[in-house]
């Protein structure tokens, strides 16, 4: 290679690497910005901003979604596998809505510390299976915890 | 080796190649995408949550990957035209840009139709959304770029500096459903464990992947001899092809 192609060549190199540096530290500083939701542990150990809109992501705890009223209106508690804040919605729920399905939903925390969202979001996640293979997965999941019982 | 890839730098010599390779590439794709939209619009089987919703997977997830593809492709052919001063290189920078703002925006509506019904929005400022957007603002920029000064050559030197700044946003893209909380689901090919997809609608999605790698290559081949033709105007082998 030729001096001047060498010299362009290390100009390149410290060109993109200057700017991924200075990218990397400022996404760094702007990391609390770029999460787009605060999690139940984070809400119960009062990270989350207080009076504030933001978002909550979670499971939708199995067995938790009520009904309270006539009207439009449910509660389910949402959890990171670890602490669990019970949400209030009223609304129309997404199609993946479901017990056991990642959701994030935008409210405010009520002075009782429970969440009124005002909008609900479903998370998908990265599986993609046809209906058979998720029945065969749950019953051989559901036949193993027999087993596992029995013992 | 070397010395084909010299000779194929040479203008009128690429211009010869290009447009002979052109149909045996466009033929194939064209039969990949076919056997790709078949498998995976009729053959594959719903999904397990989502039903028959999830079938735009076919269309939005090869051209994500192709957004990213194409700028890699991008940002090499700018570096390679900035340390050589090869004009070929050059061509193929500047006309990757509008094939691959094509491939990005059809990532972000597909996205955006299948977002409605299954997050229940159309959209969210999370962090691979956003990311996405601004690889689109990066493309167009670069096609603006490229069109706003006159000197063609100096034109595609201040392209290439561009599209090497703008791939710091390649791994942004590509890491932000790991490195931050999104709405939008982690990789689930593109991991280094067994992809978490039925193999009955992989394969679809890899044809398809596969077919929009070959349409690629075909549209830039015709831009590219599109660009040379008109770059060497001057020259005696573009006067002997248009005599």
């Amino acid at each position: 290679m030729k001096p001047i192609r060498r010299q362009r060549l290390i100009l390149i190199v410290l060109m993109v690497a200057g700017i991924g540096t200075a990218v990397t530290f400022a996404l760094r500083a702007f990391n609390e910005n770029l999460m787009f939701f605060f999690t139940p542990t984070q809400v119960v150990a009062g990270e989350a901003p207080p009076q504030n809109l933001f978002r909550l992501g979670g499971m939708v705890v199995d067995g938790s979604v009520k009904r309270p009223g006539n009207d439009l209106t449910v509660q389910f508690g949402l959890t990171d596998s670890d602490k669990v804040v019970t949400v209030q919605y009223t609304g129309i729920l997404p199609d993946l809505f479901r017990e056991g399905q990642g959701i994030i939903s935008k409210g405010r925390l009520r002075d009782d510390g429970v969440f009124v969202a005002e909008e609900v979001l479903a998370k998908h996640d990265e599986n993609y299976m046809p209906p058979e293979v998720a029945d065969a997965m749950a019953s051989a999941k559901a036949a193993k915890a027999a087993r596992e019982s029995v013992q | 080796m070397w010395q084909f890839f010299h000779r194929l730098s040479s203008p009128p010599y690429f211009y010869g190649f290009a447009g002979r390779l052109v149909p045996w590439l466009a033929v194939p794709a064209a039969l990949l995408a076919l056997a790709g939209l078949y498998g995976g619009l009729v053959l594959a089987p719903p999904d397990y949550q989502q039903g028959e919703s999830y079938r735009i997977i076919f269309i939005h997830v090869p051209s994500a990957w192709m957004s990213l593809f194409i700028y890699m492709v991008m940002a090499t052919a700018g570096a390679i035209s900035l340390i050589w001063h090869i004009k070929l290189w050059e061509a193929v920078a500047v006309s990757s840009a509008p094939i691959g703002a094509a491939f990005t925006f059809l990532a972000l509506v597909t996205g955006s139709l299948w977002g409605k019904p299954m997050w229940g929005t159309w959209w969210v400022w999370d962090a691979r959304l956003t990311s996405e957007l601004i690889l689109l603002f990066l493309y167009l920029g670069v096609i603006a770029l490229y069109g706003a000064v006159e000197d063609k050559r100096t034109a595609a030197r201040a392209v290439a500096i561009l599209a090497l700044v703008g791939v710091v946003n390649i791994p942004i893209i590509h890491y932000s459903v790991e490195w931050w909380n999104t709405l939008h689901q982690g990789p689930t090919v593109t991991k280094f464990d067994a992809p978490s997809i039925h193999v009955s609608m992989l394969i679809p999605l890899l044809l398809m992947a596969l077919a929009c790698k070959l349409y690629y290559v075909v549209v830039l081949l015709v831009r590219v001899r599109h660009v040379l033709v008109d770059r060497e105007q001057s020259s005696r082998w573009v006067a002997e092809l248009v005599k």
